[in-house]
């Protein structure tokens, strides 16, 4: 993924400054909560947020200075919703992102709920590739699968979106 | 961040508040804390010398930066000498803030704080260690600290020691000037030299 240098960039050979860990909250904090959201739920968002945001602080100083720091922080992120999503399991609790009526029709769904329907592949494809703004190459790499997989994912969870959020169809 | 239209059926997720990102932002700065990865905390501060930046380590109190200097130009100093584990986090600058506010109201003569001067090194350490033993309210030489450090030719590079002094106002350099009675260079400018001396002359 594109966490290491781009082709090219090593001839440059400019100095890239490692900014203050707090330019990389106010650039990416509204973004990596996004993405939290629509991945757990709001519930559990803050959670991933501050754990994924705690371990990126602890790991800042070794990451290279011209990482790209987005894949860096959905990376992070990713990992951090698969232990909250699993301790939830652990407890035995309700699981709280798979619905319990079949949708059919979906009409009293609201966005957040459409998208905690989506089966768990699709609605990360569908975050990190058009939340974060991620290539479906990082978007692969981060979720473990092809390049195509992820493309097809996050194409498959926009077009379930579409029919079980009815909203979008009257304002576009 | 992305044009592409296939997301226009996202548009409607809830905003997200600022609101949101304060109270985010004030629990992993108190967790860093805690779990001793706030390698610098950092804060600012309206005075009558303008607003200060101020920034401490676990050790205390590195940095007390002037708006001319420019704030984020500082950050970025910080973070490439010291570390990037830099956080706005007040909590680790509460007593610095009631001090210096004591002081410009004219209630506080000395400060009683924990200084981390790992900013500074060698000879110039050597005279920041020293000036806090010039009382509030009188003023020393250039030439009176060089000997004082036992460097009685060396003041000029005194000059430089209090002209890039990282701890202003708190390490009280603007109580040095020249023999003839100017000023001198200040990391504020000379105004703000001007007001601090104005300050301790009044009080």
């Amino acid at each position: 993924m594109s966490t290491s240098r781009s082709p090219g960039a090593g001839r440059l050979q400019h100095v890239t400054l490692k900014q203050p860990f707090e330019t990389i909250v106010a650039e990416h904090g509204t973004t990596v909560l996004r993405v939290c959201r629509a991945v757990l739920g709001t519930a559990d968002a803050d959670d991933a947020w501050s754990e994924t945001f705690l371990a990126a602080l602890k790991a800042y100083p070794q990451l290279a200075a011209d990482a790209n720091v987005e894949a860096w922080l959905v990376t992070i992120a990713h990992r951090k919703a698969i232990d909250i999503t699993r301790a939830a399991a652990r407890r035995a609790m309700p699981v709280a992102d798979v619905p319990a009526e079949p949708i059919e029709d979906g009409r009293d769904l609201d966005l957040a709920a459409a998208l905690a329907a989506l089966p768990r592949r699709q609605r990360e494809a569908v975050a990190y590739h058009y939340l974060a703004g991620l290539p479906y190459a990082d978007v692969a790499a981060v979720t473990g699968v092809s390049t195509d997989a992820a493309r097809r994912a996050a194409a498959d969870g926009i077009a379930r979106l579409r029919k079980t959020y009815p909203a979008n169809g009257e304002s576009s | 961040m992305n044009t592409n239209h296939d997301a226009d059926v996202l548009r409607d997720l809830p905003a997200v508040t600022e609101a949101d990102l304060a109270a985010l932002h004030a629990r992993l700065a108190e967790r860093a804390a805690d779990d001793g990865v706030l390698d610098v905390a950092y804060r600012t501060l309206d005075t009558p010398v303008g607003t200060l930046l101020l920034a401490a380590t676990e050790a205390g109190l590195v940095r007390v930066a002037f708006p001319i200097e420019g704030h984020d130009e500082v950050l970025q100093a910080l973070a490439a000498r010291i570390s990037p584990r830099v956080l706005r986090a007040p909590a680790r600058l509460d007593a610095v803030s009631r001090e210096i506010d004591e002081y410009f109201a004219g209630r506080r003569r000395s400060f009683d704080l924990p200084l981390d001067y790992s900013l500074s090194s060698g000879f110039r350490r050597e005279v920041l260690t020293r000036l806090p033993g010039i009382g509030y309210g009188t003023t020393a030489s250039y030439a009176t600290v060089a000997a004082t450090v036992g460097s009685p030719r060396a003041f000029r590079a005194v000059g430089t020691a209090c002209a890039t002094n990282p701890l202003p106002v708190v390490v009280p350099c603007h109580r040095v000037i020249k023999s003839g009675g100017d000023l001198g260079r200040y990391r504020g400018g000379p105004d703000a030299k001007r007001f601090l001396l104005d300050l301790e002359a009044a009080a």
